[in-house]
């Protein structure tokens, strides 16, 4: 018995396999019990997360809060401020503190309510039902400004402008990187080429905004397919490194092509949209003088907030249209596998440049509009960030998601614009707290908040094409982002 | 000599002549020649490694082959010289009255699909996981419904004979979904459907194309023995009620055997055997190629097989 055992251990293997036999053996009896490590009761776990917050809130916003340098003559003069640091830091500790004592370690969950009432609401058409209040509030908003807000409603009827703008060249951009799934950083090309196409037209020839709002649709859906063509066969990153240089290059060209764009100094005396013929003026053959009532300058404006709401719900039709279309089915598929697509007979070519076309299109329309509402524009406003601003519209609100992209639009455009005014925040950080200055931080963080509580954007799922019997809705862990994600 | 009178001889529907694949210095396929039969089900096998998925993705248009003609016959009067003409005239396919062929090494991967009716499915599925399996069915029928929609514009509008065609596309679809059995499962994403379930759906979602021939690479992969069964009895009908030809890849011998009309083996890049189930099952090269022989065995082995003795194909058999 002995020898056996002797000479079964000394046949034992050397190493690795030593190791897992040696590891097999300990399994077959019981597990090697540990005992669990003592808890921390619930107020000195929340104590000590909110601390470590707190410390790290302290060192990332030490250069920020803490220390301010100024342009004094001879150099930089350096503020210290430790009362901003120290509140931003307190807000840390209570906040963690709170959020820990009572959610994290909380001793029933916290979003328990929550899923009761999402169960609750399951079988309502939630989106159908904020898309239907947003599109009435949308419809009437000129009027509702008038009555409610009376002594802003000049600078909030121009915000709306911007913001459906936006809303538009978001919707525009999702039918590329959403629906087809190609990932396009030079978005504002198109934008860019819109505006330029009207500007010029309008300068050189007289045309009127109706007569070459299409032609530059049309400018630029070619400009679109002139793009498609040589990005065709990339993918992934290469796709997205194309696309930014072929913004930059529109944009480049538009500052140096001194004779025909204007170079840096832009274009000037771009006509107003007229309603029928009629003129925003005051005197004779005006709108206001056509219809008898008084002149007042917010009727431009609510007439050329009525032309982008079109504009905007044209581009939300069309798209909506287009994806129980054959083309629109064949673009998602696109996204969701091309090898498969051509299996099936598709012509991924066309596929693809009548995605870059019709995106463009959209981009163009908006870009007519921004050149008319502005009347003077210049290479500036077609910058990179303007395409990254778009994007992050789409990729916030949620990829092929139309009504994500009018909520992320609200969120971005109007947020930005209401943390100028946040002077309430003055109250906790002292007088000497300027929230403009902070602004694109705190919208930094929005983002990022945003991105890791939804990181497929707000409205992640996807609603079918084609229904059968009953529509589900398809979870974003299904849905596949395409190229260049 | 008794194979003229087959039916991959007398009616083919595709014939792969001198077929050659080079990846470099790696010869994928080497001087295939074989006919698929109309009406058929063709099996091809081989083992790991012998070009059988290279041999798909050249007849599929997926590589350009190296040498070699593919041409397929959609219907059975096409004469030699027709296809003689049409090969010399550097086109890549006629249609007349007299019957259409395709020289399908020179058309595009999706024209394949498109005009010529070749459908395939791949070995490691590939649907459309976030559409629905019945969207997955209408991409499918893509181009009759581009036409039908006027090329969007018509569709845009609404017009009534676009109404029609989608309503006739997804009837098509309904009938196929309910004829592999997931018709309950319209509704649902294709990625959440059971991997048994997708592969009939690949196949409904091929079928939509409305092919000729059908291309199905390893069908039966990861299916149990009762799927297994129901995919023979699908295959059989395919074949029986739409006149559609069969040409497919497979390990599992249960499979091929038993609905096989014609099988093929490779190995190597070459055929080694051509002829029906019984024939190939006694095949020795068949046998060897499959089991390998032992290492002295190899000369007699080669003697008897009147195969030349490289030292390749020593090496491979002796495994």
């Amino acid at each position: 018995m002995a020898d056996i055992t002797q000479s079964a251990s000394a046949n034992r293997p050397e190493g690795a396999e030593r190791l897992s036999e040696d590891r097999r053996e300990a399994m077959r009896g019981e597990p090697p019990f540990v005992e669990a490590p003592a808890e921390d009761s619930r107020l000195v776990r929340a104590l000590k997360e909110a601390g470590i917050t707190a410390g790290l809130i302290a060192v990332l916003t030490f250069f920020f809060f803490f220390m301010k340098t100024d342009i004094a003559v001879g150099g930089l003069s350096l503020t210290v401020d430790p009362w901003t640091w120290f509140v931003a830091i307190a807000i840390t500790f209570v906040g963690r503190f709170l959020l820990t004592f009572f959610v994290f370690a909380g001793e029933r969950p916290a979003v328990g309510g929550w899923k009761k009432i999402a169960a609750a609401t399951a079988g309502w058409p939630i989106g159908k039902v904020v898309g239907a209040v947003l599109l009435f509030v949308a419809l009437t908003l000129p009027f509702l400004l008038t009555i409610f807000l009376p002594s802003q409603d000049r600078y909030l009827l121009d915000l709306a402008i911007l913001i459906l703008t936006y809303v538009m060249l978001g919707w525009g951009l999702n039918i590329v990187v959403g629906l087809a799934g190609l990932l396009d950083l030079g978005y504002v090309a198109f934008y860019a080429v819109g505006a330029y196409s009207f500007a010029l037209l309008a300068t050189n020839f007289d045309l009127g905004f109706w007569v070459c709002l299409p032609m530059a649709g049309l400018f630029a859906a070619l400009w679109g397919v002139m793009l498609g063509f040589p990005v065709l066969r990339l993918r992934g990153d290469y796709l997205a490194i194309v696309t930014l240089a072929f913004g930059e290059i529109i944009r480049v060209v538009l500052l140096n092509w001194y004779t025909f764009t204007g170079g840096p100094n832009g274009i000037l005396g771009i006509p107003k949209p007229t309603l029928f013929g009629l003129e925003f003026s005051r005197g004779k053959g005006s709108f206001s003088d056509f219809f008898g009532i008084e002149y007042s300058s917010i009727q431009r404006f609510i007439f050329l907030y009525y032309i982008i709401l079109a504009l905007a719900l044209l581009t939300n039709f069309v798209t909506m249209r287009m994806r129980k279309l054959p083309v629109g089915r064949a673009w998602e598929a696109l996204r969701e596998d091309e090898i498969a697509c051509r299996s099936l007979g598709i012509n991924t070519t066309n596929v693809k440049l009548t995605a870059f076309a019709t995106g463009a299109m959209f981009g163009g329309f908006a870009g007519s509009f921004f050149a008319t509402r502005q009347g003077f524009i210049s290479p500036e406003s077609f910058t990179f960030i303007e395409s990254a601003i778009i994007l992050a519209i789409v990729v916030l609100g949620g990829l092929g998601s139309q009504l994500g992209v009018v909520i992320a639009s609200v969120v971005m455009i109007g947020g930005i614009e209401l943390l100028r005014n946040l002077t309430g925040l003055q109250a906790i950080f002292g007088t000497g707290f300027d929230p403009t200055q902070y602004r694109m931080l705190i919208f930094g963080l929005a983002m990022v908040l945003i991105m890791v509580w939804k990181p497929r954007g707000l409205v992640s799922t996807r609603s079918p094409s084609a229904i059968y019997k009953e529509k589900k809705a398809i979870g974003a862990d299904l849905v596949a982002q395409g190229e260049g994600h | 000599m008794l194979k003229q009178n087959r039916n991959w001889s007398a009616d083919p529907v595709l014939s792969v002549e001198h077929l050659t694949m080079r990846f470099g210095g790696l010869v994928a396929v080497d001087d295939l020649s074989f006919d698929v039969g109309r009406g058929d089900i063709t099996a091809l096998i081989g083992p790991n490694g012998a070009g059988k998925t290279t041999v798909f993705n050249c007849v599929t248009g997926f590589y350009k082959p190296t040498e070699g003609r593919i041409a397929l016959r959609r219907d059975g009067s096409v004469t030699p010289e027709a296809l003689a003409e049409l090969t010399r005239s550097g086109r890549q396919y006629a249609e007349g009255d007299k019957g259409s062929i395709f020289l399908l090494e020179r058309m595009a991967d999706f024209k394949i699909t498109e005009v010529a009716g070749v459908a395939r499915t791949f070995q490691n599925i590939r649907l459309f996981g976030g559409m629905t399996v019945l969207e997955n069915l209408l991409v499918a029928q893509h181009n009759e419904l581009m036409r039908a929609s006027g090329y969007t514009i018509g569709g845009l509008l609404g017009l009534p004979g676009y109404r029609r065609a989608a309503e006739a596309a997804k009837e098509t679809a309904v009938e196929w979904l309910r004829r592999v059995n997931l018709l309950d499962r319209a509704d649902d994403p294709a990625a959440d459907l059971p991997y048994g379930a997708q592969r009939r759906l690949e196949i409904a979602r091929a079928l939509c194309t409305n092919p000729v021939l059908l291309c199905l690479d390893e069908p039966a992969a990861g299916l149990n023995p009762r799927e297994s069964a129901e995919l023979n009895t699908l295959l059989k009908y395919i074949r029986d009620d739409h006149g559609v030809s069969v040409l497919l890849i497979e390990h599992d011998m249960g499979v091929v055997m038993e609905i096989s009309d014609h099988i093929i083996v490779l190995d190597y890049g070459k055929k080694i055997s051509d002829g029906t189930a019984p024939e190939v099952r006694s095949d020795p090269k068949v046998i060897a190629a499959y089991l390998g022989v032992d290492d002295e065995e190899v000369e007699d082995v080669e003697r008897d097989l009147e195969v030349k003795p490289a030292p390749t194909r020593a090496e491979g058999d002796a495994r």
